[in-house]
C-alpha cells in the first residue's frame, strides 16, 4: 500500500481543490433573501458608480426659478426647495452615504477586531481592560458622541465618519472576542498550541479564519447601521455639509416644507430605506451560506 | 541530547496540579510520580476526572495560566515547570508531541491536512515549503494514508475519523519527538480502527525510539500496548509497576474494582457487570485520606487519616494502599472471578 516515495521535484497538485464553500455561487443564486438583499445594495452602488460619471442635472447648481417642481420629463422626481434636480441628488447622495458607511466600518473593522482578538488571546487583565473600555464606549450614545466630536471639531463629514467609526468599534471588539473565545476552547487550538505555536500565530492562523465568516455577516449589519447613523447626523445637522448632498441633509431640508411638497422627504427616506434593507437581506443571507454545516455539504 | 539509556527521559515528581474552578480550587492531581526512560511506554489509566489528562497537559505545559504546579517535571535533566512559555514553545511539538482523543476536532477545518502537518516542521525547522510538503506526503505515507500525495491537499471534513486521526499522528511525528504523549488516541474511534491505530503508533514508538505515554481508560488497551503501567484515581497514582506485574498481582482495591468492572465475552446472558460501588469523589473536596476509601471495601479507620504512601510489594511494583496484605490475597481470587 506504501508506495515508494516517488513525489521528487514535481509534487502535483490535486486538479480540483475542494473547498469547505464548494458551489457557494450556485447556493447564494439560490437564496432569496441574499440575492435581494445583493441586488438592493448592488442598485445603491450603481447609483454612487453613475454619479462620478453621469447625473441627470448638476447636484450643487442652485436655480430658484424652477424650485419645487413637480416629477416631469425633465427632472424625473422634480426639483428641490433650491430648484436642484431630486435623481442628482440622490446619486451623488448615494455616494456620500457609501463612503461614508466604508470608511466607518472600515474604522470599526480595524480596531475592533484587532482588540477582540488581542483580549481573546491575551485574557487576564488585557482582556478585562479592552472589555471595560468598549462597555465605556457602548454607554455613550452615538449621536452624543457625535455632537461632543461636532463641537470639538467642527461639523463635517469627517467628523461623522469618525463618530460612526468609533460607535461601531465596541460592537465589533464584543463579536470577535466572543467568536474567538469559542475557537480558541476548541480542540485543535490545543493541538496548534501543543505543535509549538504562540499565541500570535495561532491567532492568525487558526482563531482569525474561523470566526471570518461571522465578521462579514456583522460588518454588513454595521455598514447598515453606519448608513443610518450618517442620515440621522445629516439630519440633525452634524454630518456632512451643504452644498455636498446626502440623504440625511435632503430630509432635513424637506422636513420644513413637508405639508407643501410631502414627496421631498420620501425619496431620501426611501433611498435609506432600501440602502438599509438590502444590507440587512445580504447580512442575512451571508449567515445562511456561511454558516459552515451548510457549507460542508458536497 | 542522548545521555545514557538508564537516565529517564521524562522524570516526574511529586507533581501536583491545583486548578481554579467555578466550585472552588480543585486539587486535579497530588503526588504523582513517574520516570520514562528512552524507548519506553507507559500507559496511564483511570475512569474520566482521576487526572490523567490534566497530568498529561501539565506535561505539555498547557495548562490554563491559572492552574498551579507544583513538583518538577524534568525532561532530559532540565526542568520544565516554571519554563516561560516562549520556551516551551520551543518544546511543543518538537520534543515533546501530542495526540488527541478527538480527530475530529483536533484538526482546524480551514486548513488542508498537508499543511496542518506541514506545520510543526515549518515551525520547528526550518525547512522550505516545499521541503515541509514533501515531509508531510512521507508522514501521511508512513501513517498509512492512502494516496498520500493525492489527499494531503484534502481538507479534514473530507477524511474519515481514522484517517482524521493518522493524520493527527502524522502531524505529532513531523519533528521526531523523543517523547509522544497519546491522550485516549483510539476512544472515539471504531473498534476494528483502534486496533489499526494502536499497532501503527507501536510501530512507531519502536521504529523511532520514542518514548509514549499513553493515557486510557481502557485495561485492554493498555494491557496490549505498554511496558509500564499506573492506574490514576482521585488524582494520584494508586498503583504502578510493570504492566505483566500489575495484572497477575493487583495490590489496590480500585484497581482491582477496575478489572471486574470490564464486560467480558462468554459471560452467561443478563449477568451484570460488576461495578464499584459509589461515586468518584469532587476533585474540589477530597477526603483527607485514600481517595478511595470511601468506595473500598475493606477500608479501616487508618486509610481515612492520611493519603497512603506507595508500598513497593516486589520489582519496582507501588501500591498505595495501607491494607497491601489483605488486598494482595484478595486478587487471586479476583483474576479467577
Amino acid at each position: 500500500m506504501s508506495a515508494p516515495l516517488s513525489v521528487s521535484g514535481d509534487v502535483r497538485v490535486a486538479p480540483e481543490r475542494p473547498r469547505p464553500a464548494t458551489g457557494f455561487w450556485r447556493r447564494a443564486l439560490r437564496h432569496r433573501s441574499f440575492v435581494t438583499g445583493g441586488a438592493l445594495g448592488l442598485l445603491v452602488l450603481c447609483a454612487a458608480l453613475l454619479s462620478l460619471v453621469w447625473t441627470p442635472w448638476s447636484a450643487y447648481e442652485i436655480n430658484v426659478a424652477s424650485k419645487l417642481r413637480p416629477p416631469s420629463a425633465a427632472h424625473w422626481l422634480g426639483t428641490d426647495v433650491f430648484g436642484r434636480d431630486i435623481v442628482s441628488l440622490l446619486l451623488v447622495g448615494a455616494r456620500s452615504t457609501i463612503m461614508v458607511g466604508i470608511i466607518a466600518v472600515g474604522i470599526g473593522l480595524t480596531f475592533g477586531v484587532c482588540l477582540g482578538l488581542i483580549a481573546a488571546a491575551r485574557k487576564g487583565w488585557t482582556e478585562e481592560l479592552i472589555m471595560r473600555m468598549s462597555d465605556f464606549t457602548f454607554a455613550f450614545p452615538a449621536v452624543l458622541s457625535a455632537i461632543m466630536l461636532a463641537a470639538v471639531a467642527g461639523p463635517g463629514m469627517v467628523t461623522s465618519i469618525t463618530a460612526i467609526g468609533i460607535f461601531q468599534i465596541p460592537t465589533l471588539v464584543r463579536v470577535t472576542r466572543g467568536s474567538a473565545n469559542a475557537i480558541w476552547a476548541r480542540e485543535f487550538v490545543l493541538a496548534a498550541r501543543a505543535s509549538g505555536k504562540g499565541g500570535f500565530r495561532i491567532t492568525i492562523e487558526h482563531v482569525l479564519p474561523n470566526i471570518l465568516s461571522v465578521l462579514i455577516v456583522q460588518a454588513t449589519i454595521q455598514f447598515a447601521l453606519a448608513i443610518l447613523a450618517e442620515a440621522a447626523l445629516s439630519y440633525l445637522g452634524l454630518g456632512t455639509q451643504p452644498p455636498q448632498p446626502s440623504w440625511g441633509r435632503m430630509l432635513n431640508d424637506a422636513q420644513t416644507l413637508l405639508f407643501q411638497s410631502p414627496m421631498l422627504a420620501v425619496y431620501p427616506g426611501a433611498a435609506i430605506a432600501v440602502a438599509v434593507l438590502g444590507l440587512n437581506l445580504l447580512g442575512d443571507g451571508l449567515r445562511d451560506l456561511l454558516d459552515p454545516r451548510l457549507a460542508r455539504e458536497r | 541530547m542522548g545521555g545514557s539509556a538508564n537516565t529517564p527521559l521524562i522524570e516526574v515528581r511529586d507533581l501536583g496540579v491545583r486548578l481554579n474552578t467555578s466550585r472552588g480550587p480543585a486539587q486535579a492531581v497530588r503526588g504523582v510520580s513517574f520516570a520514562l526512560k528512552r524507548g519506553e511506554t507507559l500507559g496511564l489509566v483511570g475512569e474520566s476526572g482521576c487526572g490523567k489528562s490534566v497530568t498529561a497537559l501539565a506535561l505539555m505545559g498547557l495548562l490554563p495560566e491559572s492552574a498551579v504546579i507544583s513538583g518538577s517535571i524534568r525532561l532530559d535533566g532540565s526542568e520544565l515547570v516554571g519554563l516561560s512559555d516562549a520556551n516551551y514553545c520551543k518544546l511543543r511539538g518538537n520534543r515533546i508531541s501530542m495526540i488527541f482523543q478527538e480527530p475530529m476536532t483536533a484538526l482546524n477545518p480551514m486548513h488542508t491536512i498537508g499543511r496542518q502537518v506541514a506545520e510543526p516542521l515549518r515551525r520547528h525547522t526550518n525547512c522550505s515549503a516545499a521541503q515541509a510538503r514533501k515531509e508531510a506526503i512521507a508522514l501521511l505515507d508512513r501513517v498509512g494514508l492512502p494516496d498520500a500525495a493525492k489527499r494531503v491537499d484534502a481538507y479534514p471534513h473530507q477524511f474519515s475519523g481514522g484517517q482524521r486521526q493518522r493524520a493527527t499522528i502524522a502531524m505529532a511525528l513531523a519533528c521526531q519527538p523523543d517523547v509522544l504523549i497519546a491522550d485516549e488516541p483510539t476512544t472515539a474511534l471504531d473498534v476494528t480502527i483502534q486496533g489499526q491505530i494502536l499497532d501503527l503508533m507501536a510501530d512507531l514508538v519502536a521504529e523511532r525510539g520514542m518514548s509514549m505515554l499513553l493515557i486510557s481508560h481502557d485495561l485492554g488497551v493498555i494491557a496490549e500496548n505498554v511496558q509500564r503501567m499506573a492506574v490514576m484515581y482521585g488524582g494520584t497514582v494508586v498503583e504502578n509497576g510493570a504492566t505483566d506485574a500489575v495484572f497477575t498481582r493487583m495490590g489496590h482495591p480500585y484497581t482491582q474494582g477496575l478489572f471486574r468492572a470490564r464486560p467480558r465475552l462468554g459471560v452467561r446472558k443478563g449477568t451484570r457487570l460488576k461495578t464499584i460501588a459509589g461515586t468518584v469523589p469532587e476533585l474540589a473536596d477530597l477526603p483527607s485520606g485514600c481517595t478511595f476509601a470511601d468506595r473500598c471495601a475493606i477500608v479501616e479507620d487508618r486509610c481515612r487519616v492520611v493519603l497512603p504512601a506507595a508500598v513497593d510489594v516486589g520489582a519496582g511494583h507501588g501500591v498505595r494502599c495501607l491494607r497491601t496484605d489483605i488486598s494482595m490475597a484478595e486478587a487471586a481470587g479476583v483474576l479467577g472471578a
